[in-house]
């Protein structure tokens, strides 16, 4: 079997294949461009299989790869999944293949530019989450910040070179100072860059809290959590669907994930001194931002919030210390994963026919697209939070552990209950209800075997995550108990 | 080492010097026997003197370290790696400027023959071991440079730049000549490893030597255009002609880095507290007006001319670690730099054309809708002066906020990475204008295939050393620990 090199395939097969879009790319004729990149993100999600297939429920790193790369720095090539990466590699790798089908009437300039930075971003954020050399992370990091820069900055919107400096220089600001962690953690460890040792040195409290509060700046900044959220807004306003779909369902992942990765096991003192911090900035993105949601009148927008307002849910259940608030959380990164996707996707297709946002100008949709409006529909449900789909599970789990907690904490997060159906089927009122609002409206088209494949390949993920957490719990929940273990003992001394 | 008696083999070890002195000298007579339009023949012959003399060099790498003309001259792993840099560094400059000077009759055999002796001078420089070599060369590659600056007679703005450029370049060598007096007083010996061994010794006066110290630093300072010794820098960046401006921002600085070495490191190493206060003092101040008066610039020479006091900076932080790390994270810093001025310098020569200068952001724009390619290698090249893996620039930023980290300045990175931010928006500003605004007026790429396959050689290897750095960074180690 190939499982010794499964990593590192599904790092650089998306890449090769974005390296090959690149040049094959002609303006003139996108077919063949369009044609390759289907290809290479398929093979992507194919070679990441034996991920899921061969997964060993243990909390040991597995599909391990080491190489030296720097010697002189000790820097390793140095690969590895657990139950809390797993999943998020292989919804990367599906998400890709989402978003080449979906661009594929709708992006007509510059074709091939925009197939390559979306392939050789999966490829570099599959490398973030494998990543188990510090540097090695790092390096796929911030590489991922160019791809993503010019996906906004130049098949985005009106606004979109403000929002992609925006984006580039909030990212930027962090991670340098999270670099300056690492650099303190490898003169503390006598020159290792390795994640696990990090995990294992001894530290004391000052340098504890300063470690945290540096990677918090950059974790936080990509969650994002408030009140440092003020990026995403914009960024999701003015990119392209597919922008949206990565930047929602994806990178905002690598911010929770360094939380478990980096963040809670390397300065275990540090996260507990400021988990009331943690959670009351949680609590803050889950109702404050839930209220801003409601009153959006860009439909994108008012995801984005939602965005935000669930990813809080993230950060909430991760610094409950409980198995149930990890877990939720995880399964909440997943879930609004598959939901977000769903959400920017169904906005890209009304945009797509309308070119307009704003909720003001539909109405009535139903009434022309009904396969569509029940897709919408659907999605719109599984935001709120509808038992039977992924959306109620995490947050179901996240309350549940928040309760153990503190009964105010669980008050507060439960409130999303009613503010997330609010500003979901509200927005859902308006623009899928009602009557044909105008002529517009009146002359969409339904959507065709393209669209109602990814919708439904979506569907299918909400449902079956909904209907059987089991499956996904059963493969992170060792690796949560093995942190749960970690965490709880002190570094101090 | 230090015989008396005349031999011919004491000469060996400076075989390249000499060969390079020669050839220029044939090249100065040649030239004048050429018609004008035979004027490429100088070129040609200039491009092989160069390339030669860094294969010749290329032969002696691996030798051990030796000591010649009386402790005046020292050839060691160090100088040799250094020595090929600086040669292909001028030839790849003259190479990507050749368009350029060739449309504005600026490619004469006085150019090439003062771009040659400069290059002279920094081999002599690099390979210094006495003070009164070190000066020598500085002085011969400083008045090439003068010259090469104020060339474009006829441009005002030429003029304003070479006269300050030479004002304050006299005025900095002053100081380290008077510097470089002192401490002759304090150690009573010119040459590197007497002075290291009486202040080593305690055999020196050290108020005096403390003092020399200062004006020696001020002038190096000077020399590699750190603040607050920087004034000159975007004056001569942008009122010479491109390839001059390469010629004083590229490959001086590598000489100007082994002068320091040679100085602070081999010389006055028993002092290393004293400048390493002093090298961090400038390293603050360069990263602070760089990155912060970069973003005002409209004008690209002078942003880069700015964002290179930043990265002196960097440079003088590898230094200022003051041990084998920082030292050799300072050289592969130094390289990987080279090579990024190259790229960009030699970006601005490719969009430049007949009677229009690519001088201006604004020339910038729109290049991703004219020319897939070099927008392309452009953005490589912005991003690795930003420090963005996967870019050279970034694993050398890494290497020195490294060593200084482990010598204890732990708040100098901070303040190097939060400064680094600012750097960064007007690096992106580049690529926001070639990626996402529409072109302003035609962009055309004229230049020869040399040029911009040369070009993108370098862009690339840009890219190829952010990935594998890892053969480039032992090569530094292992001439710093030869020539320690």
């Amino acid at each position: 079997m190939y499982q010794g090199y499964v990593l590192s395939l599904a790092i650089w097969v998306p890449i090769l294949f974005g390296a090959a879009v690149l040049l094959v790319g002609n303006d003139r004729n996108p077919a063949p461009t369009r044609w390759v990149a289907l290809a290479g993100s398929i093979l992507g999600l194919a070679v990441c299989i034996p991920l899921w297939t061969a997964f060993q429920a243990t909390a040991a790193m597995q599909f391990v790869e080491m190489a030296p790369w720097i010697p002189r720095f000790n820097v390793n090539y140095h690969l590895g999944v657990d139950g809390i990466s797993m999943p998020l590699i292989l919804l990367n790798s599906l998400m890709t293949v989402l978003v080449v089908i979906a661009h594929w009437e709708v992006i007509t300039d510059k074709v091939g530019q925009y197939l390559a930075a979306f392939l050789i971003m999966s490829g570099l954020i599959n490398g973030a989450f494998a990543a188990l050399d510090a540097i090695l992370f790092y390096v796929f990091f911030e590489a991922m910040l160019i791809p993503m820069f010019l996906i906004i900055g130049v098949w985005g919107g009106p606004n979109r070179v403000y929002a992609a400096v925006k984006f580039f220089l909030y990212t930027l600001l962090g991670s340098l100072l999270m670099l300056a962690a690492f650099i303190y953690l490898y003169t503390q460890t006598n020159g290792s860059w390795e994640i696990l040792d990090f995990h294992r040195v001894p530290l004391g409290e000052t340098a504890q809290k300063l470690i945290f509060l540096a990677m918090f700046m950059s974790f936080a900044v990509k969650v994002p959590m408030w009140p440092v959220h003020t990026w995403l807004p914009d960024a999701h306003v003015e990119a392209p669907t597919g922008g949206s779909v990565i930047l929602a369902a994806i990178t905002l992942k690598i911010g929770g994930y360094g939380f478990l990765r980096f963040n809670m096991p390397i300065a275990p003192d540090a996260s507990h001194f400021f988990d009331t911090f943690m959670i009351t900035l949680s609590l803050v993105a889950v109702v404050y931002i839930g209220l801003v949601a409601l009153v959006q009148q860009d439909m994108k927008k008012l995801i984005a919030y939602s965005s935000i307002s669930h990813m809080g849910f993230v950060t909430l259940g991760f610094f409950l210390f409980n198995a149930d608030g990890i877990l939720g959380g995880l399964i909440q990164m997943v879930s609004h994963g598959f939901i977000s996707a769903a959400m920017f996707l169904c906005v890209g297709v009304l945009y797509d026919r309308m070119h307009s946002r704003q909720i003001a100008d539909y109405g009535g949709v139903a009434n022309k697209m009904p396969v569509f409006a029940a897709f919408f529909v659907f999605f719109a449900m599984a935001n709120s939070g509808l038992p039977g789909t992924s959306g109620f599970v995490g947050e179901f789990m996240v309350i549940m552990g928040t309760i153990k907690v503190s009964f105010w904490y669980a008050f507060l997060a439960a409130s999303t209950l009613i503010f997330g159906a609010a500003y979901t089927l509200w927005m859902v009122k308006r623009v899928i209800y009602g009557e044909v609002a105008n002529k517009n409206v009146a002359a969409l088209k339904d959507v065709g075997a393209r669209e109602m494949a990814f919708l439904a390949i979506l569907a299918v993920l909400v449902l079956w995550m909904g209907l059987h957490p089991k499956a996904f719990s059963d493969v992170m929940n060792p690796t949560i108990q093995e942190l749960l273990r970690h965490v709880a003992q002190s570094k101090l001394g | 080492m230090n015989t008396a008696t005349f031999s011919l083999s004491t000469m060996a070890p400076a075989i390249p010097e000499i060969v390079l002195a020669l050839l220029v000298l044939t090249l100065l007579i040649v030239d004048l026997t050429l018609r004008e339009d035979e004027r490429h023949v100088t070129y040609w012959l200039a491009i092989v003197s160069l390339v030669g003399t860094a294969v010749l060099t290329l032969i002696t790498v691996g030798r051990p370290l030796v000591v010649t003309f009386h402790g005046m001259f020292v050839a060691d792993l160090m100088s040799q790696v250094l020595k090929v840099a600086t040669l292909l560094t001028v030839a790849a400059t003259l190479v990507l400027g050749r368009p350029y000077l060739a449309a504005r009759g600026l490619l004469t055999g006085e150019f090439i023959c003062l771009a040659l002796f400069g290059t002279l001078g920094m081999m002599v420089m690099i390979s210094a071991h006495h003070f009164i070599t070190l000066y020598l060369g500085l002085e011969l590659m400083a008045l090439s440079q003068y010259a090469l600056v104020s060339l474009q007679r006829d441009s005002v703005r030429a003029t304003e730049a070479g006269m300050k450029y030479f004002v304050l370049g006299a005025l900095s060598s002053g100081l380290l000549l008077y510097g470089l007096s002192m401490i002759y007083g304090a150690t009573g010996s010119l040459e590197l490893t007497r002075v290291a061994f009486a202040i080593e010794h305690g055999q020196s006066q050290q108020m005096l030597g403390v003092f020399g110290l200062v004006f020696v630093v001020a002038g190096i300072a000077f020399k590699l255009g750190a603040a607050p010794f920087h004034m000159w820098l975007p004056d001569v960046y942008h009122g010479a002609a491109t390839p001059a401006t390469i010629l004083v921002g590229a490959a001086p600085k590598i000489a100007a880095f082994a002068f320091v070495m040679r100085l602070l490191a081999n010389g006055l190493q028993g002092m290393t507290g004293d400048w390493q206060q002093m090298l961090i003092a400038l390293a603050l101040a360069s990263l602070a007006v760089g990155n912060i008066v970069a973003i005002a610039q409209t004008n690209i020479k002078r942003m880069l001319a700015y964002s290179t006091i930043s990265h002196m900076g960097f440079l003088v932080l590898g230094i200022a670690a003051g041990n084998d790390n920082g030292y050799s994270s300072a050289m592969f810093y130094l390289l990987t730099y080279v090579l990024m001025t190259l790229g960009s310098f030699g970006m601005i020569l490719l969009l430049s054309r007949q009677g229009f200068e690519a001088e201006n952001l604004d020339d910038f724009k729109g290049l991703n809708q004219k020319s897939k390619w070099y927008a392309f290698m452009m953005l490589i090249l912005m991003f690795s002066l930003t420090g963005l893996p996967p870019t050279a620039g970034f694993f050398g930023k890494l290497a020195v906020l490294q060593a200084i980290w482990e010598v204890g300045y732990g708040w100098v990175v901070v303040y190097a990475v939060l400064l680094s931010v600012v750097g960064a928006f007007y690096y992106l500003r580049v690529v926001k204008l070639m990626y996402m605004d529409p072109p302003a007026g035609e962009v055309t790429i004229e230049p020869r295939a040399d040029a911009r396959w040369l070009l993108s050689a370098i862009a690339l290897a840009v890219l190829v050393l952010g990935i594998a750095p890892s053969s480039l960074m032992e090569l530094c180690v292992r001439a710093i620990t030869a020539s320690m």
